[in-house]
């Protein structure tokens, strides 16, 4: 079955089979990434705008890498370069990218739909690099993608997202994905943070750390932000590590084989001690080089490449 | 003006008992109890075979914008819009730019409306100066200056000790207060309800619970101070409930819920459409039904449209940035219909009830009759004709209506404003 779509905004929509495309065009472009020269001539000729309207640094540098791999032409904007801060609207700032005559946005923006708000207006292909607290698409497909390297299939496994659920796009993501491929998903955290209406999406929630984590195959742990504390979701930061930090005890609760997994930036001896997101179940830095052929896989396919001609592209 | 000799309609006028096919006579811009055969004559007829004659429609809950956001609508617009939807009498909030809060911009809003609307239009000012919510706003000099109720309308006053003045300032004016009940410490960048929607969208959810607790707190003031609070929008399933048993107590509250609110859950804001943008957000299906409950028992009290225009250019946006609110006035009659006479098999008469004798009844206006001498305002709609809403082509300077482009059935045909023809068959004749 051909790739068709032009945009990536969500895995909510993602079937089953197009996630297998990515993750098998991905696992092409990797090879390509292990070669002398990383580099192949699939999007020359093409420009791809990446506009960070919020803050990032490995999404965006591996967005970069990604189209520089593929030979395209990046221009990258952040909110502080763009006419935003001038108060042009955010239809204003991507049309006139479209007229500059881009091939593509690579959007990152803090207000949940906004990608979906620009495919309907840009007659050129949108990719979610995060939008708010609502998906972030590729971080979802690089980490089922690393979750496959180490574990082959997905289905029946235990894998458990820990900390701020409730304002992540990145368990959401997660969440979509690994249900369409059949993993039994466990959210855990502070009822603040973890709400029970995460049901709905098909995962288990618990505030109970040791019995999520026991014979867990996947750990993935999410960042604490500090200002989620003073606006009062929980009481210290102290207190969280006190029952939710990952501290060695609590990893001899997971499978032994199990994979630890952070999409960063790590907050160290908050939510992960170092001696874990260091040792050698972490998969953390894998995490970030397969964020980069999962990232051409996209821009690839959106661009309107097929995952069977991906070695010759 | 020549009299007006309506001629085989279905009459519905709840406040006189009135259900029946039949003639309806206006004459001096009164309802007559007949005309002479001579007066018969000379009279204008109009045959309504097929069509309901009601009283002029009641909105206690309306935003016209003027002044300072005139771009989005004025009273003239509004008021079109208003004819247009078979209503003959509104209430504007005052959260105008600057708010009404003085004498001097009641009396400015009032010229405004003697010179520009083709409906009656009534305001309201403000409970707090500046709608700040931290000092009570001149009530008495308001009231003076003409205003029917009070309202921060668009906000909520926080705190707990100047409503209960507020209470008991305005029981001596004998002028209700009205309220958006909205506790702002849980609703702090929330932009639609929270649920299970909110939590899959990753949208900042205002929960059912932040409503709750303030109509509590109307309540117990109501209860205390004896001075009457209508609550405005009520959009959850637990506010249905403490109102039923503090209405069973006897306490003098009232509340509206909306046409969106019974029609529509938040799964409709499902692709970040910010037409379905508004506050009190569209809540769950269970909250929907327990307000369609509570207008069949009496709990709720009215039907009120919060006509709340914003420009397309306001509303195109991420779902975060774009005001709230939704056009009401030209669909509130159709899509109640729709949801309450079809899907819930409610009387037409009640549906009449709820925009006519009982908004008019709350705020004391001389409306919502067809009783013999009372000011003729007369609706005539269809209750049965399909028609595709545009509301681009409406009367209404702007167009955010989750409507747009559908099909509703039950069109108003004519709308009379003492005895004047003002809207007839898609145009404004006023």
């Amino acid at each position: 079955m051909p790739w068709t779509r032009r945009h990536l905004l969500t895995l909510e929509e993602l079937s089953l089979h197009e996630i297998d495309q990515i993750h098998a065009t991905a696992a092409a472009f990797k090879k390509i990434l292990g070669r002398s020269v990383k580099k192949v001539p699939a999007l020359r000729g093409k420009t791809i705008v990446n506009l960070f309207l919020e803050p990032s640094t490995r999404t965006r540098m591996a967005f970069d890498m990604a189209a520089k791999r593929l030979s395209a032409d990046v221009i990258s904007l952040d909110g502080s370069s763009s006419s935003t801060t001038k108060g042009e609207t955010l239809r204003d700032t991507a049309q006139n990218i479209e007229a500059l005559q881009a091939d593509m946005i690579v959007i990152r923006h803090s207000a949940a739909g906004s990608p979906l708000y620009l495919s309907k207006i840009l007659g050129i292909p949108v990719i979610n690099a995060g939008d708010g607290s609502h998906e972030h698409p590729t971080q979802g497909l690089l980490d089922t993608f690393t979750m496959r390297e180490h574990l082959g299939s997905l289905k029946g496994r235990k894998v458990v997202i820990l900390g701020d659920i409730l304002f992540s796009r990145v368990a959401r993501s997660n969440i979509h994905a690994l249900t369409k491929f059949g993993a039994n998903v466990t959210i855990v955290g502070p009822s603040t943070l973890v709400p029970r209406t995460f049901e709905a999406l098909g995962v288990t929630v618990s505030h109970d750390l040791k019995s999520a984590l026991s014979d867990a195959d996947v750990v993935m742990l999410l960042r604490i932000q500090h200002e989620r504390q003073t606006a009062g979701m929980f009481p210290s930061l102290g207190e969280y590590t006190g029952l939710f930090g990952l501290n060695k005890t609590r990893a001899s609760w997971l499978n032994p084989k199990a994979i630890i997994m952070h999409p960063g930036p790590i907050n160290r001896g908050v939510e992960i001690d170092s001696e874990l997101a260091d040792g050698n179940n972490s998969v953390i830095l894998e995490q970030v080089t397969n964020g980069i052929a999962v990232r051409m896989a996209v821009l690839y396919l959106c661009s309107g490449g097929q995952p069977e001609s991906v070695v010759s592209a | 003006m020549p009299s007006l000799w309506i001629s085989n309609a279905r009459v519905i006028d709840p406040a006189s008992k009135r259900d029946a096919v039949g003639d309806l006579f206006i004459s001096n811009g009164k309802i007559v109890a007949s005309l002479s055969s001579a007066e018969k004559k000379k009279a204008k007829k109009i045959d309504a075979k097929g069509l309901v004659a009601c009283p002029g429609l009641v909105d206690i809950h309306v935003h016209f914008r003027e002044p300072g956001q005139m771009h989005k609508e004025t009273i003239e617009t509004g008021s079109r819009a208003a004819a247009a939807g078979g209503f003959t009498s509104v209430v504007c909030m005052p959260n105008t730019a600057p708010v009404a809060d003085t004498a001097g911009t009641i009396q400015q809003i009032k010229d405004a409306i003697a010179r520009t609307a083709c409906i009656k239009v009534y305001q309201t000012g403000c409970i707090t100066v500046g709608m700040k919510g931290q000092a009570l706003a001149p009530i008495g000099s308001l009231k003076r200056a003409g205003v029917i109720a009070i309202t921060d309308d668009g906000d909520c006053v926080q705190s707990n000790d100047l409503m209960r003045r507020a209470c008991e300032y305005a029981k001596m004016f004998d002028l209700p207060l009205m309220d958006h009940c909205q506790d702002h410490s849980m609703t702090v960048g929330a932009v639609m309800n929270e649920g299970v929607v909110s939590t899959r969208l990753g949208l900042k959810g205002w929960p059912n619970a932040a409503e709750d607790i303030i109509v509590s707190r109307n309540v117990i003031l109501a209860t205390y101070t004896g001075a009457h609070i209508h609550m405005q929008h009520i959009s959850s399933k637990a506010s249905v409930e403490l109102l039923r048993r503090a209405k069973a107590r006897g306490v003098s509250v009232t509340a509206e819920a909306t046409p969106h609110h019974i029609a529509l859950t938040d799964e409709a804001c499902g692709t970040y459409d910010t037409h379905f943008k508004m506050n009190p957000p569209l809540r769950t299906e269970e909250d929907r039904i327990a307000i369609i409950e509570g207008l069949r028992d009496g709990t709720l009290d009215i039907l009120a449209t919060d006509h709340a225009p914003h420009t397309d250019y306001e509303k195109d946006k991420e779902f975060d940035y774009a005001p709230n609110g939704i056009l009401g006035l030209e669909t509130a009659l159709a899509v109640s219909l729709e949801i309450l006479v079809r899907k819930n098999k409610f009387k037409l008469a009640t549906v009449v009830d709820l925009f006519t004798r009982k908004p008019a009844q709350l705020l004391k206006l001389e409306a919502g009759t067809l009783a013999d001498g009372a000011p003729a305002d007369v609706c005539l709609f269809d209750p049965n004709e399909k028609w595709v809403y545009d509301a681009k082509a409406g009367f209404s300077k702007s167009s955010n209506s989750p409507w747009h482009g559908q099909e509703l059935r039950g069109r108003v045909k004519t709308t009379i404003v003492d005895g004047k023809v003002v809207f007839n068959n898609g145009k404004i004749s006023a």
